[in-house]
């Protein structure tokens, strides 16, 4: 099987700082594969260097059997991955409708329509407050949305970073089942960042660490869970 | 009374122009959070530009004013819109994610560069105008005092409203609007849905331009004289304006135009002419110590 994005000895510096050390990394479609790592190890760094922002400095991105590391970001951002960045990114004088549409943007109306309705039976709290300003919605609602938005361009890959971060558990359960519906019903691709290494786990098919800007270990979700040097590092009290 | 309706109504004229000006200051603080120092001279541009084509319209033998102002208009907006996207492609974008000084600094040279270019190209010298849209309506009068409202005044307030209106039409309802807004607010994020953020820039400081240039059209046709000096006093002017309504807000621009004119009028007609820019700017100094965010701007408050 083709890998729909594969990495490979990608580096990225922020200023001096390299934040990644030669990554190989590689999601086949309609899987869902998680990054996991602690905080500073350069897994949102990774996620947005996919599109390109920071730009990677060596290495090659391919996507769906394309080149894309030196591709401008708004023209990888067309070509079917979304992103669903850390800190959700909401748009936050806009409305929740507004913020939607900015997920389409470039698209026909009457698809977007269409995918808006999906979105709304995915998550039915955002149909509930399409005219609210995205400033206003609690955390989860924020996430919602941020998830929504990045669907909204009906994506073959979607880039989820730390969808869990500050959110109430049972929240954090709604969209990990949202995803895993998703991934199920549409054969949708996704690459899941997060802190919640049990959670994230036990959601995806594959998972990699990274510490440090470099991967250190690869394989199956199930097989990284039962790995006593993950559980020490990752899971134990961590979740 | 009748002295002060008449104020009211220079004082709103005059405030129209500084709020097309000041559109531009917010728009592109508001996506870039810079203060683009060259737009006054866009302004003055703008009117150098009008003064051409009424000229050359005129040794065209085109004597219809109406057509000849709508010609002049369109002329001036493009050219200045032009002019707009080469100071954002030459000055600014190369220092994008610079330090954030270094675009300010290139913005102040870019004004020096426009002023000495017209200078040099059209003449130091002040150039005057015959009035092209001459009378007006006599409104009431008292105490041996006619309050006049001139066409010429008529016109600016209208053109300025209709331009405002198609304005805040394009930013609130359209795509491009909607684009516009999304990297006033995350430009980074607005990159991750595949908006084109450098056009987006781009096609601001073009719209901002082609206002600027509409309102240089105004101050020549209403004060009749224009040198290459004008966008330096008119582009503070406006900057205060932006800056009392709250810089970053399309309303505020307005409405800090339509104070700053007011204020500016009502100083020269009952206290003295010479300390009208005084005024002007004590304002703009009483506003950055007691309301940094201005009228109507928003002190950064949001949920993370």
């Amino acid at each position: 099987m083709t890998a729909l994005l594969s990495l490979s000895g990608v580096t990225a510096f922020y200023g001096a700082i390299q934040a990644l050390k030669g990554v190989e990394l590689n999601v086949n479609p309609g899987e869902i594969v998680t990054l996991i790592g602690a905080n500073g190890a350069g897994k949102s760094t990774l996620m947005m260097t996919i599109c390109g922002n920071p730009r990677a400095r060596d290495g090659r991105i391919v996507y769906d059997g394309a080149d894309i590391t030196r591709v401008p970001t708004h023209e990888i951002m067309r070509q079917g991955i979304a992103q669903s960045p850390e800190g959700r990114r909401i748009f936050p004088r806009m409305s929740v409708y507004e913020n939607l549409l900015m997920g389409a943007h470039g698209r026909d109306g009457g698809e977007a329509a269409e995918t808006m309705e999906q979105v709304f039976a995915l998550f039915p709290r955002l149909k509930e407050r399409t005219a609210q300003r995205g400033g206003t919605l609690s955390g989860g609602e924020q996430q919602m949305l941020a998830i929504g938005r990045a669907l909204m361009s009906r994506p073959r890959l979607l880039l989820l970073d730390e969808p869990s971060l500050g959110l109430a558990p049972l929240v954090v359960r709604q969209i990990f089942g949202a995803i895993r519906d998703l991934n199920r019903s549409t054969g949708l691709t996704v690459l899941l960042v997060e802190q919640n290494a049990f959670q994230a786990l036990r959601l995806a098919h594959r998972g990699y660490v990274l510490v440090n800007g470099a991967i250190t270990m690869a394989g199956a979700a199930a097989d990284l869970l039962a790995r006593p040097e993950i559980r020490a590092a990752y899971l134990e009290g961590g979740h | 009374m009748a002295y002060a309706l008449q104020q009211l109504i220079n004082g709103v004229t005059l405030g129209m122009i500084y709020g097309l000006i000041a559109v531009g200051y917010t728009m592109v603080y508001g996506i870039i959070g810079m203060i683009n120092f060259a737009h006054g001279d866009i302004f003055m541009v703008g009117a150098f530009l009008s003064l051409i084509a009424i000229v050359g319209l005129g040794m065209l033998g085109i004597t219809s004013v109406p057509l000849a102002l709508i010609v002049t208009l369109l002329f001036a907006a493009g050219i200045a819109a032009l002019y707009g996207w080469a100071v954002e492609r030459i000055a600014y974008r190369p220092l994008r994610g610079s330090f954030r000084l270094a675009p300010l600094i290139s913005a102040i040279g870019m004004s020096i560069v426009l002023q000495n270019f017209v200078q040099v190209s059209q003449g130091a010298r002040v150039k005057p105008m015959p009035q092209m849209i001459p009378g007006g309506v006599t409104l009431l009068s008292s105490d041996g005092f006619a309050v006049q409202l001139s066409w010429m005044q008529i016109a600016i307030v209208i053109t300025t409203l209709i331009l405002l209106a198609a304005f805040t039409w394009l930013v609130t309802r359209t795509p491009l609007g909607r684009s516009m807004r999304a990297c006033e607010q995350d430009l980074k994020m607005a990159g991750l849905l595949g908006i084109d953020t450098d056009r987006t820039i781009s096609l601001t400081f073009v719209i901002g331009a082609a206002l600027a240039a509409v309102a240089g059209l105004m101050f020549l046709l209403y004060y009749g004289v224009i040198d290459f000096f004008i966008g330096f006093i008119a582009g503070v002017k406006a900057f205060t304006a932006a800056v009392l309504g709250g810089i970053g807000s399309l309303p505020g621009a307005v409405l800090g135009g339509l104070a700053i004119g007011l204020i500016e009028t009502f100083w020269s007609a009952y206290f003295s002419v010479q300390y009208k820019d005084v005024a002007a700017f004590s304002i703009l100094v009483l506003v950055l110590i007691f309301m940094p965010t201005g009228l109507l701007g928003r002190a950064d408050i949001e949920k993370v």
